[in-house]
């Protein structure tokens, strides 16, 4: 199935859940609201023409100058069940989903698909994105006593950790980039 | 001990406690398994036929700190990893040796400035007694290494150093 198709499927299945499509570049992408965004993946999940069940990645995006973060989920259809098509027969769309920056809370989709929750969990880790309803929201790579989400943008590096000299004072006043 | 009959005419060797002791742990410095990253695969080839870290004495890698007596940090250490790596240097017996192998093992490597989660050097956290630069060393440079911690080793004396009144005035 086309993007173009999936996302009239969505427009007309959700109607103002969705904030816009985009086309241009190899990467088609629907954006959702966050409130609608588990019912739309349990529907992209389900229905029978859709049948998004592999969830290849989850892309945590600091949008600075629009004070914004953002994830993009990667879907793909793989229809498993028959080998002849098992490669040919493929299908994917990208979702996105825009939060606040100050407060990012987006519901998690890990009873969805399986393979969204520890991408959850790092996306926590390193952005600082709150995912609601997720079975088990802890850091997965830093340390649990880890202040800060070292990826964003404006992450301020720690000069020092349980004693151990980090960054130096001079990287702080210099500008990195 | 047949081959030593007939050798010596006193029947006594001679020699002296530190060179004895310094020969047998140079010769027998059992490693740990400690690999973290890319410099691991070039310590397994050091250990390996092609290179043959036996042929020192060095080919023991022990899966237990509590067994060695030289500890080769080959790869990335996080901070994460920090504490454990403390824990085990703790575990091992005197006497032991730390080898720092690799760019991010002595300074951070790569990782140095834009890395938020990596040691700036293994030295910030455990004693190290020889470097091996590379990124990572190739399995020569690991053996060098080696032989330069034997020389470390053999340099040892188990008698303190008698102050003189030289050494004292240089000191103050």
């Amino acid at each position: 199935m086309a993007p173009e198709d999936i996302f009239k499927l969505l427009a007309t299945e959700f109607g103002d859940a969705v904030e816009s499509t985009t086309f241009d570049g190899g990467h088609p992408h629907v954006t959702i609201k966050p409130a609608s965004w588990p019912g739309v993946a349990l529907f992209l999940l389900e229905n029978a023409k859709l049948r998004l069940n592999l969830l290849r990645s989850i892309t945590a995006l600091d949008l600075l100058a629009d004070d914004k973060l953002a994830c993009v989920y990667d879907l793909m259809h793989v229809p498993t069940d028959d080998p002849e098509t098992l490669i040919t027969d493929t299908f994917e769309i990208a979702v996105r989903v825009v939060t606040d920056r100050n407060s990012p809370v987006i519901p998690s989709v890990a009873h969805v698909w399986a393979a969204a929750d520890w991408h959850e969990r790092e996306a926590f880790d390193l952005m600082g994105i709150h995912f609601s309803n997720h079975p088990d929201l802890r850091r997965i790579l830093c340390t649990d006593d880890w202040v800060g989400h070292p990826l964003r943008k404006d992450y301020v590096f720690p000069l020092e950790y349980h004693g151990i000299p980090a960054t130096t004072e001079f990287e702080l006043t210099n500008p990195r980039h | 001990m047949s081959w030593i009959e007939n050798r010596f005419e006193e029947g006594v060797i001679v020699t002296s406690l530190d060179w004895a002791i310094n020969w047998g742990r140079s010769n027998s410095v059992w490693p740990m398994t400690f690999g973290l990253a890319c410099c691991a695969i070039e310590m397994m080839a050091a250990g390996a036929s092609r290179f043959d870290l036996d042929r020192f004495g060095a080919g023991a890698f022990r899966a237990s700190p509590r067994q060695s007596d030289l500890m080769i940090v080959a790869g990335t250490v996080t901070y994460k990893m920090a504490s454990r790596l403390k824990r085990l240097y703790n575990q091992m017996p005197e006497p032991k040796f730390v080898m720092a192998m690799g760019a991010c093992t002595i300074g951070g490597g790569p990782y140095f400035k834009h890395g938020y989660h990596v040691v700036k050097g293994v030295d910030l956290v455990v004693p190290v007694d020889i470097y091996v630069p590379g990124c990572p060393p190739r399995p020569e440079a690991l053996i060098e290494g080696l032989m330069r911690l034997q020389d470390k080793i053999r340099a040892q004396r188990r008698t303190k150093s008698v102050m003189t009144k030289a050494k004292e005035a240089a000191l103050a």
